[in-house]
């Protein structure tokens, strides 16, 4: 967005509710946009025995983008990381991702997305997931919105910036190389 | 199979009304409230009568109630609790999330419509002005006979010149881009996209995902219902003419300049397929007028500006899941025509229009929250829908163009929300168990 300054890395400390003053979206407060752009960290228990099979779709997606490199280009993704984890309490599964567009009006659309994929049935091997999640995408929301955890520190060495202004400031790269290339 | 004879007309039909009225009222009994629905469920045509019937009917009775309604007529609590949040909180609580803010925030809105006494809304619609006479005096008859009920207000809806399609104050074609229902018996237009389920705009019914899950209770209040947001926008009329006139230096600029604004010509025509000049033949033609898409033939908006009106409401390719964020579009205008030539008289004038569909979060609040008034669509910055977002005066509306893109400053509020409500409307047996609730 225009006013930031994307050669200056920024750092934004955040209030412990997730958001400097509270705006409302259709699902639940609106996290604002950071040096990071918008993100969440979804944090559940994960069922018994189900360590396997959440291992087992991070091969799911590898091969999913593979096939179709654009699959999951609605969400807007810069990056993701799934982490499995016990440090006392038992298996705890951490899905993190870092997009431009923010959590509110993104929710749908991952949660679709998520059914169209295999990525949803992830979430079935987690504590607290609703039965009814295929015909109940309220209830899918829900679950995301309650196992978020906002940050209190997000830092980004080129600010605000989109995944798409990078994709463009590439290819402007790309280009210019390759007609100096040409004029040699 | 869909149910057209439980199904209340105005989901699937359109009438030849030439005007109308729209009562807002509200319960202090719930037996008075039951006895005046008694008496209007006769004249309730579902789909099929009004289909049936339609060359010979001259007007049409459409009933519906906010969630407050509900439990003035005697809902109980445990049903109350089973229905949609957004619906309960009502349009007013939710300003905030609609960007319904400034000059149409809801302490500004007129008719009561903010107020926590709305209960109920009768659309009346009538063929002509004789017929609007009578049957509103019979309604008027009726609120004073059944004790506990009271009008809050009304609104009178007319069409204006020219009456051969349907227009809004500005002049624009209207009713061009419209879903249609799986089973409904119509067939899409070219470009309107595949017929939805009927989940999408009937409860009852699986939607484009599947079975739904969670629908109000009891089952015979929610089968064949939907939810309707009311939006009462007045239109300036001469604000508008009065920025055309400014901004464009012949008459034809500002045509081109009109259209730049809404996605269409006034004839309906749309951009992507007239770019420089109106087609009305084009914009008459709905085989043709609605035939095009976005991400394949206007990606930077040179046509079609990113973010003009129609292409914010219906983002077409453009978009993800367009099928789960489609709505369906009824209302008219109200107030007189201002003449071409006249400068604006203060008079009251606009749309007041609902949006129907199954999923008022899904459908209606997305529209409002992620397409019309979202800085961030399209990245155009400091935009909103130039002719129904909320406008504060110190927006943007950028127009590209070879070689430079013209960016129009300190955009005027064209329209403004006077009011709006959320209403649920049932089907007929549903209508029928609202007057057996007990107290």
């Amino acid at each position: 967005m225009s006013g930031h300054d994307w050669s200056k890395p920024a750092a934004m400390a955040i209030p412990q509710e997730g958001y400097f003053e509270l705006e409302r979206g259709r699902y639940g407060p609106i996290y604002p946009r950071t040096p990071a752009c918008y993100g969440f960290s979804i944090i559940a228990k994960v069922k018994e025995g189900r360590e396997d099979a959440i291992r087992e779709h991070g091969k799911t997606i590898q091969a999913a983008i593979t096939e179709t490199p654009e699959f999951l280009a609605p969400l807007r993704l810069h990056y993701l990381r799934w982490v499995l984890f016990d440090i006392g309490d038992g298996l705890t599964f951490q899905y993190q991702g870092i997009f431009d567009t923010d959590f509110d009006k993104y929710t749908e659309d991952a949660v679709q997305l998520f059914g169209q994929s295999g990525i949803n049935t992830v979430f079935t091997n987690l504590e607290g997931f609703p039965e009814d999640w295929k015909e109940n995408p309220d209830a899918f929301v829900k679950f995301v919105r309650e196992h978020h955890f906002p940050s209190f520190l997000e830092y980004g060495e080129y600010p605000y910036v989109t995944a798409d202004e990078i994709k463009k400031a590439l290819r402007l790269k790309a280009a210019f190389s390759d007609m100096l290339d040409q004029m040699q | 199979m869909l149910e057209f004879d439980d199904i209340q007309h105005i989901l699937l039909t359109r009438t030849p009304a030439m005007t109308g009225r729209y009562e807002f009222l509200t319960f202090s009994n719930p037996a008075g409230g039951r006895a005046w629905l008694s008496e209007l469920i006769p004249v309730v045509e579902s789909a099929a009568a009004a289909q049936a019937s339609m060359d010979g009917t001259k007007r049409w009775v459409t009933l519906a109630f906010t969630w407050k309604g509900l439990r003035a007529l005697g809902v109980p609590e445990e049903s109350l609790e089973t229905f949609p949040e957004a619906f309960c909180q009502g349009m007013a609580a939710r300003a905030d999330i609609l960007g319904d803010t400034g000059a149409a925030s809801p302490e500004h809105w007129v008719g009561g419509l903010a107020g926590a006494d709305l209960h109920a809304i009768a659309i009346l619609f009538a063929r002509d002005d004789a017929e609007h006479a009578r049957a509103t005096g019979v309604h008027d008859e009726l609120v004073a006979r059944c004790d506990g009920v009271r009008s809050l207000s009304v609104l009178d809806l007319n069409a204006t010149p020219p009456f051969n399609f349907a227009h809004d104050h500005f002049g624009f074609r209207d009713r061009l881009s419209q879903p249609v229902i799986e089973g409904s018996g119509e067939g899409p237009t070219p470009g309107s996209g595949a017929p939805l389920k009927p989940g999408e705009f009937i409860l009852g019914y699986p939607d484009e995902l599947g079975p739904v899950a969670d629908l109000p209770q009891p089952e015979v209040l929610a089968r064949n219902g939907s939810y309707m947001a009311y939006r009462r926008l007045q239109e300036h009329v001469g604000v508008f003419r009065d920025y055309l006139r400014e901004h464009a230096d012949t008459p034809d600029d500002q045509e081109l300049l009109a259209a730049k604004f809404m996605g269409r010509w006034r004839s309906g025509a749309p951009l992507v397929l007239a770019p420089e000049r109106d087609d009305p033949e084009l914009g008459a033609d709905p085989m043709r007028n609605n035939d095009f898409n976005y991400k394949e033939m206007d990606p930077l908006g040179y046509a079609c500006p990113l973010g003009s009106h129609a292409r914010r409401l219906n983002p077409r390719d453009t978009a993800h899941n367009m099928n789960r964020h489609r709505i369906i579009r009824r209302g008219a205008t109200y107030g007189p025509a201002l003449p071409e030539s006249a400068p604006d008289d203060g008079v009251d004038r606009g749309i007041a229009a609902f949006i129907i569909c199954a999923s008022l979060v899904r459908q209606f609040e997305f529209a409002q929250n992620v397409w019309i008034n979202d800085r961030t669509f399209h990245e155009l910055g400091n935009e909103h829908d130039p002719i129904c977002g909320t406008q504060d005066g110190t927006m943007e509306f950028k127009i590209p163009n070879r070689p430079i893109r013209k960016v129009l400053k300190g955009l005027p509020a064209f329209t403004t929300l006077k009011g709006g409500a959320y209403f649920f409307l049932p089907g007929i047996k549903a209508l029928r168990y609202l007057t057996a609730l007990d107290s």
